[in-house]
């Protein structure tokens, strides 16, 4: 294989790495925004997340019940906002916002007082984390040209954490449009009022989308602190649940495109970290800060019709009143 | 609803109801730090005399107060027209690199009259343009406000992160930032001019921004309550659709709310440039442009409410700060959560309190439309 094609493979690589974390949260968003709850604590619940996984698989020396625990705490969190939002029918931008700030805090206050490293989280051993996944027959496929370093490169050596993502994105692509459950989710966040006259709860629909937003969230959350990391940082989450929920809004609210959209934003994190210092052909050096910067302009531009149209569920941000 | 809620008399709204929220918060994170393994109550008075009582505190109060009173107006007046602008943070950014513009390279050659003025300007319009972008798109491409301006913060973070390491760094400096601004361009410290008047105070960041802020203060009351503009933005906010029948153009007060929002939160950078650092430096925002959340809400979008909810969490701040050298295991971080407790209760819970107290005070107290049927 040339260099070029090697360097490309690499910054596939890594931006499937890099893209893990935006699929479990955009799928979490995907269940909330559909069901009608704007969910701009997506950042909050995936920092929540990260802590508690890899307190738990710290002090328990087992990085699934970090996952589980890691779920448990990030559904807390998106109950906290059902609570607000959807019982007392507060403002749920206020509330989203209010549970990002309120994970910033409790993250840190917590690990401080528990580990007494400044907010961190002790070094994750081999046995705590996930490691990566060798796929079976990868020395076999190694003599195949091409194929086979593809094969090793960039379909195996995940942990797996990451084929979890990706499965996740067929499994909410079934819910949302295979079930029963899908259907009502779906019309809950279009038209609350004719799923409520069907006798159908639409607090108790909206409530089992947030926990569901909560589980891909908190699997995520352990995926950043226990898979691609070994530890917590305070602030870890970095900006990725907003990337995320500008994907869900770049994949005009569907998993298939909010997958490819996920995909992209990856992509120009891996490539910039590869870029940097490097002059392109016809353009020249590109600042990484443009790249970096990019999945927001993007977005910005898609929301204001510049390039595509976005159609948000119809009932989104609204409180449902009987 | 099921029972009928009495109304809430104004004097709960305004006072009792944010009391009771910040009691609760206070609780609840009081709760966390017995949990943690130490005194909320140690830890609350460590705080207030941190704040308030040692030497130079009052001062360092007062100035984060100052902060929070340029980015609090900023959400309020926005959210007097029904507008979320969550992109205080970006735009008070933005905002320090006019100000930082004006100060480093055109001050130099300016005599002070015109330099500060012009750089505090300056301050203000970079964040009115960061903001009305956002509102332009809000009002005629129909872009979600809250979206566009979460985006906003993130790319004023980009563009200046490039900036400060880029074009705009100092020469010989290893870390991202300007030179430093010149003297015809800083804000004078408040300890000189008290002791101009002879009442000598300890050392503190505080600088004449305060008196800036308390101005501005008026200035939004009489905007807001005051002129045809003011009674426009709130109209809209009521009603839009009845604000459009009465002949109210929407879109562009839509647009220009977001400018003055903007621009308040934008002139929040003078404090920080032109009056403490004297140079644009990485993330000088901190979070501020958040807390101007919180402090709106607790504040009632009202000038008054806000300077009040503003020296409040200048206390937190400066409290909180307190807290790192008191305890092991609490730190200012705790500000944070009592921020988002806050910003949860004043907020999104604002409606929990709300029935319960006023049937209770209105077993209490006779209304007096009650003696009148």
């Amino acid at each position: 294989m040339s260099e070029f094609a090697l360097q490309l493979l690499y910054t596939f690589d890594g931006t499937l790495r890099l893209a893990t974390p935006l699929i479990l949260c955009a799928m979490a968003g995907i269940f909330s925004e559909r069901s009608g709850v704007i969910d701009i604590s997506l950042e909050g619940k995936l920092l929540t997340g990260a802590f508690v996984a890899a307190a738990v698989a710290h002090t328990s020396g087992s990085p699934w019940l970090g996952v589980l625990a890691a779920i448990a705490a990030s559904v807390t969190m998106a109950m906290i906002h059902g609570f607000a939002c959807i019982t007392h029918r507060g403002n749920q931008v206020v509330s989203g916002l209010a549970i990002n700030i309120l994970a910033s805090g409790l993250t840190v206050t917590i690990g401080i007082a528990f580990f007494k490293q400044g907010g961190q989280t002790p070094l994750l051993g081999k046995a705590e984390r996930f490691g990566p996944n060798e796929w079976w027959f990868v020395d076999l496929f190694n003599h195949v040209p091409i194929l086979g370093t593809i094969y090793r490169e960039l379909i195996s050596g995940h942990n797996v954490l990451v084929y979890l993502a990706l499965l996740a994105v067929p499994l909410t692509a079934f819910i949302l449009y295979k079930t029963r459950f899908g259907l009502r989710l779906r019309a809950v966040g279009e038209v609350p009022a004719a799923v409520d006259s069907a006798g159908v709860s639409v607090t108790w629909l909206r409530y089992r989308a947030l926990i569901l937003a909560g589980v891909f969230c908190g699997v995520a959350g352990a995926y950043l602190s226990t898979g691609q990391g070994a530890g917590f940082v305070r602030e870890m989450s970095a900006g990725k649940g907003y990337i995320a929920l500008a994907a869900v809004i770049f994949g005009n609210w569907r998993p298939v495109p909010a997958l490819l959209a996920c995909f992209l934003f990856g992509f120009l994190e891996s490539a910039s970290s590869r870029l940097e210092g490097v002059p392109l052909p016809l353009i020249g050096e590109v600042p990484t800060q443009l790249m970096l910067a990019l999945p927001y302009i993007m977005t910005v531009l898609l929301l204001a019709g510049f390039i595509g149209k976005a159609s948000p569920p119809r009932a989104i941000g609204e409180p449902y009143i009987k | 609803m099921s029972a009928v809620t009495p109304p809430l008399p104004r004097w709960a709204d305004v006072f009792l109801l944010p009391l009771i929220n910040l009691l609760v918060a206070l609780s609840i994170c009081g709760v966390i730090i017995l949990i943690i393994g130490e005194n909320p109550w140690t830890a609350l008075v460590v705080m207030l005399k941190g704040a308030f009582v040692f030497p130079g505190s009052l001062g360092y109060t007062l100035y984060y107060t100052t902060n929070f009173i340029f980015t609090g107006l900023a959400v309020a007046v926005a959210f007097h027209a029904m507008m979320f602008n969550i992109g205080g943070e970006g735009q008070a950014y933005v905002g320090g690199l006019g100000a930082g513009l004006i100060g480093v390279w055109l001050a130099p050659s300016l005599p002070l009259l015109i330099a500060l003025p012009l750089a505090v300007l300056m301050a203000g319009l970079f964040g009115a343009i960061w903001g009305i972008i956002p509102g332009y798109l809000q009002a005629k491409r129909g872009s979600h406000i809250v979206i566009t301006t979460i985006m906003f913060n993130f790319i004023a973070a980009s563009l200046m992160v490039w900036l400060l390491a880029g074009p705009l760094m100092e020469l010989g400096q290893m870390s991202p930032r300007t030179p430093s601004i010149a003297e015809s361009s800083e804000l004078v410290k408040m300890k000189s001019i008290l002791a101009f008047f002879g009442v000598e105070t300890a050392r503190s960041p505080l600088n004449l921004s305060f008196v800036i802020a308390l101005i501005v203060s008026f200035g939004v009351w009489v905007l807001i309550w005051k002129t045809k503009f003011g009674y426009e933005i709130r109209t809209v906010g009521q009603n839009a659709e009845a604000a459009h029948y009465a002949g109210i153009n929407v879109s562009k007060i839509v647009i220009w709310t977001l400018a003055i929002s903007g621009g308040l939160a934008g002139l929040m950078s003078i404090n920080e440039v032109l009056g403490v650092q004297h140079r644009v430096i990485l993330n000088f925002t901190a979070g501020y442009g958040f807390t101007g959340i919180a402090v709106a809400l607790m504040g009632r979008n009202h000038p008054v409410g806000i300077f009040f909810a503003s020296l409040l969490f200048g206390a937190l701040y400066q409290g909180g700060a307190e807290l790192d050298f008191e305890f092991k295991s609490i730190t200012r971080e705790m500000v944070l959560l009592i921020q988002g407790m806050i910003i949860l209760f004043s907020g999104a819970l604002a409606y929990m309190f709300n029935p319960p107290l006023a049937r209770l005070l209105a077993k209490f107290i006779k209304p007096k439309e009650n003696a009148d049927v």
